[in-house]
């Protein structure tokens, strides 16, 4: 937006990528057609339940899956190039320089028995071909980056000796070791408590813009979403549901599903007590989704088109606002049934 | 921080529970030190009311919760629930007495045995405690499942891992309840779900609260959560608490800085609402060797020479709200360096 027009680099272009992985169950269709694209130096939230498929497509975007049962179709672009078939071998040059991941758990994702200096600085010589010398004096100026203490005594620390936060720190400096243009950030702050979750945050969106780098940021928590991404895209059961700038998305959400989503999080400036909005039942099974919109079996305002026929993506108001619904929030249909809930749940005083 | 101090203490004969100066301390394998995971707390409950405790991981609420029940047995401190002091019971005075408190934990997947049937496991409190015939116990049990919303036909049929980790919080739920306890305390119990079924389980656990005439201790590190559920949040750090008051004034009006670096992390769901500076510089010192004086002195943005050197004690600040703080943010006698934030 900022780019006057001819500068909009777009970085990534994902068209109808599948993921589906051959279980004894049958085929999981995890990811099941997800079209989205990136522009560099911007910051995407992927957003979803657990199950909802964000951490499948963000791997399945960078090649880290398993090696045999699973199904890859459709295509994957980045920087206009194709990367979907590419070998493990050719992804090599890709993953390090090009995209990198920040993880979940920063104790299972380190090396526990190979000191912090040398994790990092392995990246280094491997895809930048430094010498041991000099990818060790900038794994130290990494550490700094990423506001460790006294770096140069860390870097001969082993993981156990640090703690949650600083670990999740280290794991920022391996991701950013090589400069990539794409950081995936798979729920990095949840094993984390809320006063080190928000250094943390802050810390990733700095290095992003300092960087010029663009952010997946895969997570849960709309709140984290909120605060330090540019777009949001919702997924559930596999599909995109819903992709919007941040700002549109929280004021003028289409799909039901992002609306019920917001409304059963507790929030600190409801008072005690305040009865919690709820979906019921729980996310559809992905051998066998449901025929219709997935969300439908769950969706208060669904209606028997729901439940056969599958809803695509439409262009909302704002060209970049996208969602699959039938009866978006809104539209007369939305109103109607929101007139029948209210009338009933006065009647029967609140439901579960 | 911290916390002794007994003043926001109610009048003996109306709490359920009501515990003084507990500690609990945990050897350090052979070193001879030791880990203060709980260094002498003061807290009551009364009849019907729901406390929550937050805190980051580390800090000792799921000590608390754990010393309640005895497990393990705490260093020192009196816990006197319904006019009996628990750590003064023997072993199987103590067993009688968890029929009355009974606990529910984070993972609701783990603490359900995997290879018996639901609806056994939600009976077996019930034959070990030989209530009723076998038919009084199976109605009990069927009552109770339905009550959680889970199907007693299938739960007689299923294994837990047949269940999702919404409906296996339900199924301990129930469990805990089949015994007809007086109190219950939650450790964490809704953090490993998902937000939908989040709110679904506190919602349950609100409507429960009232159809049985329960107490609740509520342990979770979501403040949010925390604000939903109680009535009454008691704020912890490292082992000590720094603030104790009724849900909505301590969060409309926070009086201890902690507290407000708490509120202050949460992430909003509101683009909206500007991501503030960062709120606080470092982690939770080791609880193996916790700072002098106020625990919370070297993180903390207002600290002085004496939060450095002398502990704070509990005190009202407003009725009902007690903080333990040199320098609060009211309700202080000189607020000095507190101007900044």
């Amino acid at each position: 937006m900022i780019e006057n027009g001819a500068d909009v680099e777009m970085l990534l272009e994902i068209s109808d990528l599948k993921t589906h992985f051959r279980t004894p169950r049958g085929t999981v269709r995890a990811v099941d057609g997800v079209s989205l694209t990136l522009e560099r130096g911007k910051a995407l939230g992927i957003v979803g339940e657990s199950g909802s498929g964000k951490t499948i497509l963000s791997r399945s975007i960078m090649g880290l899956l398993p090696r045999h049962g699973v199904i890859r179709e459709g295509s994957v672009k980045f920087r206009g190039q194709e990367i979907l078939g590419k070998s493990t071998k050719e992804m090599q040059s890709v993953w390090g320089r090009e995209m990198a991941m920040i993880f979940q758990d920063p104790m299972t994702s380190l090396n526990p028995v190979m000191k912090v200096g040398r994790q990092i600085a392995e990246p280094l010589m491997l895809h930048l071909g430094m010498s041991k010398a000099e990818a060790r004096q900038t794994a130290e100026k990494l550490l700094r980056d990423v506001r460790i203490p006294e770096a140069t005594r860390r870097l001969d620390q082993y993981p156990h000796e640090l703690s949650g936060g600083m670990r999740q720190r280290v794991m920022i400096a391996i991701a950013l070791a090589c400069g990539p243009t794409l950081l995936f950030a798979d729920e990095p702050t949840t094993a984390l408590d809320v006063t080190v979750q928000a250094q943390i945050l802050e810390l990733i969106n700095e290095q992003r813009r300092d960087r010029n780098m663009s952010l997946i940021l895969v997570t849960h928590d709309l709140g984290v979403v909120a605060g330090f991404t540019d777009e949001i895209a919702v997924m559930y059961g596999g599909k995109l549901v819903e992709k919007a700038p941040t700002k549109v998305l929280f004021e003028r959400m289409k799909m039901p599903y992002t609306e019920a989503l917001l409304q059963s999080i507790p929030r600190l400036d409801q008072p005690s007590h305040s009865r919690l909005a709820v979906i019921p039942g729980r996310p559809p099974d992905l051998v066998n989704p449901p025929k219709g919109c997935r969300f439908a079996p769950r969706c208060a305002y669904a209606r028997d088109r729901c439940l056969t026929e599958e809803p695509q993506l439409t262009v909302a108001e704002s060209p970049d606002h996208v969602y699959a619904c039938h009866y978006p929030v809104g539209s007369p249909e939305y109103h109607e049934r929101r007139v029948e809930l209210s009338k009933a749940s006065t009647a029967v005083g609140g439901s579960i | 921080m911290a916390g002794t101090g007994k003043a926001h203490l109610r009048p003996e004969g109306e709490a359920l529970l009501r515990v003084e100066d507990l500690v609990v301390e945990f050897p350090v394998g052979r070193t001879g030190l030791k880990v203060n995971a709980v260094t002498g707390i003061s807290f009551d409950v009364l009849r019907g009311e729901t406390l929550g405790i937050v805190g980051e991981s580390g800090c000792g609420k799921s000590t608390t919760g754990r010393a309640i029940m005895q497990l393990p047995r705490p260093t020192s401190g009196s816990i006197v629930f319904d006019g009996q002091d628990l750590t003064k019971l023997d072993n199987d005075a103590m067993r009688a007495a968890r029929t009355k408190v009974q606990m529910i934990f984070q993972d609701p997947i783990s603490s359900l045995n995997p290879r018996r049937k639901v609806r056994d496991i939600v009976m077996e409190p019930l034959s070990i405690w030989k209530r009723g015939t076998k038919e009084e116990q199976g109605a009990a049990v069927d009552k109770v499942l339905e009550e959680v919303g889970i199907d007693p036909q299938r739960a007689a049929e299923s294994l837990p891992h047949q269940f999702s980790g919404g409906q296996c919080q339900r199924i301990s739920i129930a469990r805990s309840l089949v015994l007809d306890p007086r109190m219950i305390i939650c450790d964490e119990p809704v953090s490993a779900l998902d937000v939908s079924v989040q709110a679904q389980v506190l919602n349950l656990l609100e409507d429960l609260k009232k159809a049985y005439g329960l107490t609740l201790i509520f342990i979770a590190h979501d403040l949010a959560v925390v604000k939903n559920i109680s009535d009454r949040v008691a704020v912890m750090y490292l082992g000590k608490f720094c603030e104790i008051g009724a849900s909505d004034d301590m969060y409309a009006r926070p009086a201890h800085p902690y507290t407000k670096v708490l509120l202050d992390s949460i992430p909003v769901p509101d683009p909206n609402v500007a991501v503030g500076k960062v709120a606080v510089e470092g982690e939770p010192p080791s609880p193996v060797n916790p700072p002098s004086g106020c625990r919370f002195n070297p993180r903390c943005p207002s600290a002085s020479d004496r939060c450095r050197s002398e502990e704070p004690t509990l005190r009202e600040v407003e009725p009902g709200h007690f903080v333990a703080c040199h320098h609060p943010f009211f309700g202080g006698e000189a607020p000095v360096s507190v101007r900044t934030a």
